[in-house]
């Protein structure tokens, strides 16, 4: 199949599938317990039924459950993803000001994990035995069994109390902190441990991959073909092998992005990053629904299009795919 | 007649998992000379491929290492080369077919990077020449429209043209020995014939030694001038190639011979019950346990064929066996 009809196939399955999302989402919050208009009225400091009935009214909440969700949809598609009660401004702008971090964080881990994991899991796999080999399958065991929360608090306290190397919340030191180049680091210096609990566990899953995959290519026969070519261990190794090794790699790079996000969510919580799981854990206490329905649409937006890069990717290493509908 | 390549003595161990050693080749004698073919033969797990492995010293260590001999290319022992000078071996004076052309091409890279990967690294030519010169060899071995193939992926070809790119890319740095490990095994019966008849049209332009491991004795005789006969990692009888198909000594070539299937001109003819020699080859644990490794499927066996290891032994003129079954053979014992 060629690459844009491929693609454009894709954008169709996407389309579809952010439909389902939005219905979903607004399915489940609306069968959720709790009742918005009295969070509104409880921040305007109570109210009188006959206040409640108005504020039903004002934001349609009276209205049965499919005219709600024609309404909803209809905005959307006009480009209106509602308006905060809390923050009271449009969805989009809050969502939009939390969006930058939870990228610079999601993004930062997911590189860090797939470039640290795959060298490291390259390494082990030329002594499947060696020490690196072990303490590689140790942090993947430990990576799995340990919840995110928990590392993330393991850590704050460990730098918190103990050794106070890293700030262990917020992302600047507020207005008062440095500006330009000096902000950059300011910023790199709090992303340190939220980076590191988030990306532990991927390194010890993608260091593991790599390995399962590198000791798997390092048996073919192109690989006895490159060494009977006279071509050095480096050669083999980095050109041969790791090109074909890193394909499972970055096929589940795309599958976890989804994970990835959600467990940032608990990440910013811990470290207070300002960011959109930040934002969500907190509009789910407040009853925030356009804002949470928001965050969801946009999280499930960003994996979508994650997947789809990864695809593009695996197009990019793998000449294979690109003729597959070919033959 | 002097030999280009001479192994001598050549042994090859193995670790096993439970700590024991065994010894996968043992004792190797054979040369070769520019031009010619020498054909090795036996059924799988005899050695053939791990002989053509220490010639290029890629047996893999650990759990394997060349153990004793000497292999001499033009004179040089290739056992007694550096890691860095066996690169410059490889791939420029002797290179390799392999058995799997399916498997034997990396899927991620063209079939042109990886022709013109050998004459770089060997020969220093840029990445343009290199491409012309993949472009000439992929001529070289009859694969139509180059230019095109060229820049195709290994699995665009089917299983014959890519065995045609191996054997282009064993070949774009005019070797002096060429290794064909099973080279047509995986492919139709149609296609086997014109490989074969490629290699040889290359090796007459070339003049390059052939090393045709096979266990085909069909190609044996369509190909090579002499043959080694191998079982359990032992040569068991060599001869020039006439000799061997019509003088066989060793039961085990005879066996193999016998396998032959035969096809008659008149089908109304009653057909040679096909013959089979019983059992299977031994594992490589149950390796080196006295007396001649074929006694247990041999039907000549003699209770010291149980015992002791015949040595190799003149059969006839330039025909040598190590079997028990000739007189010779005891009077060197």
């Amino acid at each position: 199949m060629r690459l844009p009809a491929a693609v454009a196939k894709r954008m169709g399955y996407a389309l579809v599938l952010l439909f389902a999302v939005l219905v979903l989402n607004f399915t489940l919050l609306y069968l959720a317990p709790g009742d918005a208009a009295e969070t509104i009225a409880g921040e305007a400091g109570g109210a009188s039924p006959e206040m409640l009935a108005k504020i039903r009214k004002d934001y349609g909440l009276d209205l049965p459950f499919h005219d709600q969700l024609y309404l909803y949809l209809a905005k959307i598609v006009q480009g209106d993803f509602g308006h905060s009660f809390y923050f009271d401004q449009p969805v989009t702008t809050v969502i939009f000001e939390n969006l930058a971090p939870t990228l610079l964080l999601v993004v930062s881990s997911l590189l860090i994990a797939i470039s640290f994991g795959t060298f490291l899991g390259v390494f082990a796999a030329r002594r499947p035995n060696g020490l690196l080999s072990q303490i590689i399958t140790v942090l993947a065991l430990l990576g799995y069994a340990l919840p995110v929360f928990w590392t993330g608090i393991m850590l704050v306290i460990l730098f918190a109390s103990l050794i106070p190397l890293f700030p262990t919340s917020g992302m600047d030191a507020g207005p008062l902190g440095a500006s330009g180049f000096d902000y950059v680091w300011e910023v790199l210096h709090h992303l340190a441990l939220p980076v590191l609990t988030l990306s532990t566990i991927y390194l010890a899953f993608y260091s593991r991959l790599s390995r399962a995959s590198m000791m798997d290519v390092l048996g073919a026969d192109y690989i006895r073909t490159a060494r009977a070519k006279g071509l050095n261990e480096r050669v083999v190794v980095f050109k041969h092998a790791l090109r074909n090794a890193v394909l499972p790699v970055v096929t589940f790079a795309g599958l976890q992005f989804g994970a990835l996000f959600s467990g940032a969510v608990l990440v910013e919580t811990v470290f207070s990053w300002p960011g959109l799981g930040t934002l969500a854990f907190d509009s789910i206490l407040r009853r925030d629904t356009p804002t949470l329905l928001g965050i969801l649409f946009f999280s499930a937006l960003i994996v979508i299009v994650a997947n789809l890069l990864t695809d593009l990717a695996y197009r990019l290493v793998d000449p294979r795919i690109k003729t597959a509908g070919k033959t | 007649m002097s030999a280009l390549l001479e192994v001598r003595g050549l042994s090859v161990e193995f670790d096993l998992k439970d700590g024991t050693v065994s010894r996968v080749i043992d004792g190797l004698n054979f040369e070769l000379a520019a031009g010619r073919t020498l054909g090795i033969v036996g059924e799988s797990g005899c050695g053939k491929s791990m002989t053509a492995l220490a010639i290029m010293r890629l047996v893999p260590v650990p759990p394997g290492r060349i153990a004793e001999g000497a292999i001499r290319l033009a004179g040089e022992n290739l056992l007694d080369a550096t890691e860095a000078r066996m690169r410059d071996v490889r791939g420029n004076d002797v290179s390799m077919i392999f058995q799997e052309p399916m498997t034997s091409l990396n899927p991620v890279y063209t079939i042109g990077d990886q022709i013109g990967e050998t004459v770089r690294l060997h020969q220093g030519l840029g990445r343009r020449e290199a491409r012309d010169r993949a472009i000439e060899m992929l001529r070289a071995v009859s694969i139509p429209a180059p230019e095109k193939r060229v820049d195709e992926y290994p699995h665009q070809l089917s299983g014959g043209m890519r065995q045609r790119v191996m054997i282009a890319m064993a070949l774009a740095c005019q070797p002096q020995v060429l290794i064909a490990d099973e080279p047509t095994t995986a492919l139709d019966v149609t296609v086997q014939a014109q490989i074969f008849d490629l290699l040889k049209e290359l090796q007459q332009q070339t003049h390059a030694a052939v090393i045709l491991i096979t266990h085909d004795m069909g190609a044996i005789a369509e190909m090579a001038q002499r043959v080694v006969v191998m079982y359990a990692g032992r040569k068991v009888e060599e001869a020039p190639v006439d000799e061997m198909l019509t003088n066989p000594k060793h039961p085990y070539t005879r066996g193999l011979i016998a396998c032959v299937p035969h096809l008659e001109a008149d089908p109304a003819l009653e057909r040679p019950p096909l013959m089979e020699i019983p059992g299977v080859v031994p594992s490589v644990a149950e390796l080196g346990r006295g007396g001649c490794p074929f006694a247990p499927r041999c039907a000549e066996a003699m209770d010291r064929c149980r015992q002791d290891m015949p040595p190799e032994t003149a059969v006839g003129e330039d025909h040598t066996a190590a079997c028990w079954l000739y007189p010779d053979a005891e009077a060197a014992a």
